[in-house]
């Protein structure tokens, strides 16, 4: 598959002297759901101003589909369909009209089919000619995503899309994206929810503090840095983990009554055989076991944990 | 050129403009008319002629000026500085539109507007006085300059403003003093010959001058220098654009 942005050496310092992006390497490929995660600050929607024409880059440069994003931008940006993080609408125009206007807006012919087409995938149709202030706040989201797919991009990115989003319009959603997707619509996601990124994406980047901190295969990450947990209920309540244990990754729940023993799941040792021995020399009895899997969000933490 | 960006931005301005009847055409027309009915009929009747012109029609000119500035200014400044405010300049940013697009959309709808209201105000001003045109392509070709330079102007104002307050200063604080200042309601020449002078500085006693000459064929200042200073106040208006444009300037981060 191939690449259909680049972003190379990418560095953003505010006219304030912050630096909200350190150096961005990243390749986005063609098709792919790609969810760009990190915390409130790291610099996703920065990135994404970036690629889309509205911050400036301080250093290094963005192609996309071979084009420049600055030499090249008429192309460019004709590819592009942004939904921006903020509910940022006209409040007089209908709904009709803001769509109509940003498919003008990009260069397209006026299509009212197409626009039909997406107005109802949106659920919005019945509101078509109601002004903008009249939308109650998911109404607002779903009419700036149908802006963005008013001139039938091949490139959407969606700024932390579900940020106060009720259930149905999260699943509208979801399903709108894989449509797209199927379609072959390249689609990136910022997002400080984990579980979102977990159930869309197909790769992850993990950015933080404006680094990019890893980025992989989504599936491959939890395997990677995946950690598992043996919890231990034990039979007997403890005040203290006992001496005897101590060189174990041991924690004590708040009540006494489990411990909780953290393990890599692609170390060739787990260390469980220890434990239960070094457990049984110092008396200390289990009534049952539980294991969990690490999620996303434990990774997430964990990395986030380590940059600082 | 992408057209179909132009005529989007021009007739979603040009539709806020019919939505605001009310504010952008009946407000402006109906002001001035009370100038008609004041100095036109009521006091003007009482006033000596000025270079062989009835006070009521010597005026006219001078007044669709004000109206032209004022609303060329408000339309722009404001055209480009709501979508600043709400954020959705964020779409406009990332369109795939050259800046010379923008400001033909936005300033083309400014102009057009303001054109409108002086051709309405130029109709209401017939039914007061008694109007003659002697130079009417002139009179077009000073009304679309000014309408475009102004709303040139407008259009920075509205990209320099950070606030409401802003917006409204310039036109207010500067511009409605210059227009009254600058020959609206006399002949220059009834001043003082320090003033006459002082009086030159002030850029909109050339478009009075010009703007009336294509009515009646008199002038405070000589017709080709009214024409070259308009044409020079539009290519200051289009280098601050330029520039504005080319730093990103209260645009972009
Ligand atoms: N226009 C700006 N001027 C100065 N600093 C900014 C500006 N926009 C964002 N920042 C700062 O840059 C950092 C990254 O912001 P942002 O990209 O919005 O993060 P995210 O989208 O990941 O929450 C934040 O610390 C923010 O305060
Ligand atoms: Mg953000």
């Amino acid at each position: 598959m191939s690449d259909i942005i680049s972003i190379r050496d990418l560095s953003k310092t505010y006219s304030g002297g912050f630096q909200a992006l350190k150096h961005i390497n990243l390749d986005i490929r063609r098709g792919e759901i790609f969810a760009l995660l990190g915390p409130n600050g790291a610099g996703k929607t920065t990135l994404i101003s970036i690629v889309c024409g509205i911050v400036n880059p301080t250093t290094g440069s963005v192609t996309i589909d071979g084009g420049d994003i600055i030499r090249d931008y008429r192309r460019v940006r004709a590819m592009i369909g942004l939904v921006p993080q903020e509910l940022t609408t006209d409040a007089f125009e209908t709904v009709w009209g803001a769509v109509s206007f940003s498919r003008g807006l990009f260069g397209k012919p006026p299509n009212p089919a197409y626009i039909e087409k997406i107005l109802k995938a949106l659920s919005l149709w019945e509101k078509k000619d109601n002004r903008i202030m009249t939308l109650s706040g998911g109404m607002k989201r779903r009419l700036l995503i149908a802006k963005a797919l008013s001139h039938e991009p091949i490139i959407l990115f969606l700024d932390e899309p579900t940020a106060g989003v009720d259930v149905e319009l999260r699943q509208d959603m979801w399903q709108v994206v894989r449509d797209l997707r199927a379609t072959g619509v390249t689609i990136i996601l910022t997002t400080h929810y984990i579980e979102e990124a977990e159930e869309m994406a197909d790769r992850v980047g993990v950015i933080t503090g404006g680094e990019l901190i890893v980025v992989e295969e989504k599936a491959e990450l939890m395997r990677k840095l995946g950690k598992k947990q043996l919890i231990l209920r034990l039979s007997e309540p403890l005040s203290a983990i006992p001496a005897a244990l101590a060189r174990h990754e041991l924690e004590l729940a708040g009540d006494g009554q489990s411990l909780t023993f953290t393990y890599d799941t692609h170390a060739g040792r787990t260390g469980i055989t220890s434990l239960l021995e070094d457990m049984r020399s110092a008396g200390v009895g289990f009534a049952d076991l539980d294991t969990t899997q690490s999620s996303l969000e434990d990774i997430f933490v964990d990395l986030v944990r380590s940059k600082r | 050129m992408n057209l179909h960006a132009v005529k989007a931005i021009y007739f979603f301005e040009m539709s806020r403009a019919l939505r605001t009847v009310m504010q952008s055409i009946i407000s402006p027309v109906l002001s001035t008319s009370l100038y008609f009915v004041v100095f036109g009929a009521a006091i003007g009747s009482r006033m000596a002629q000025i270079d062989g012109v009835s006070y009521g029609a010597f005026i006219v000119p001078g007044l669709i000026m004000l109206q032209l500035l004022t609303q060329s200014i408000s339309n722009a400044a404001f055209g480009i500085y709501f979508p600043r405010f709400t954020g959705t300049i964020y779409e406009l940013l990332s369109a795939p539109i050259s800046p010379l697009e923008i400001v033909i959309g936005y300033v083309g709808a400014a102009a057009t507007k303001s054109i409108g209201v002086g051709l309405i105000i130029l109709g209401t001003a017939s039914l007061f006085v008694d109007l003659n045109i002697q130079h009417p392509f002139s009179m077009l070709a000073f009304l679309v300059l000014t309408a475009v330079t102004f709303s040139l102007l407008g259009f920075i104002i509205g990209i320099w403003a950070d606030g409401f307050e802003k917006l409204q200063a310039i036109p207010l604080l500067v511009v409605t003093p210059l227009t009254f200042l600058g020959g609206t309601f006399y002949s220059i020449n009834m001043l003082p010959p320090f003033w006459q002078k002082v009086t030159l500085f002030n850029p909109v006693v050339y478009l009075v001058s010009g703007f009336r000459w294509s009515f009646y064929g008199i002038s405070d200042v000589n017709i080709v220098a009214s024409l070259g200073m308009t044409f020079v106040f539009l290519l200051v208006c289009l280098g601050v654009i330029w520039r504005i444009f080319a730093t990103g300037y209260r645009l972009k981060a």
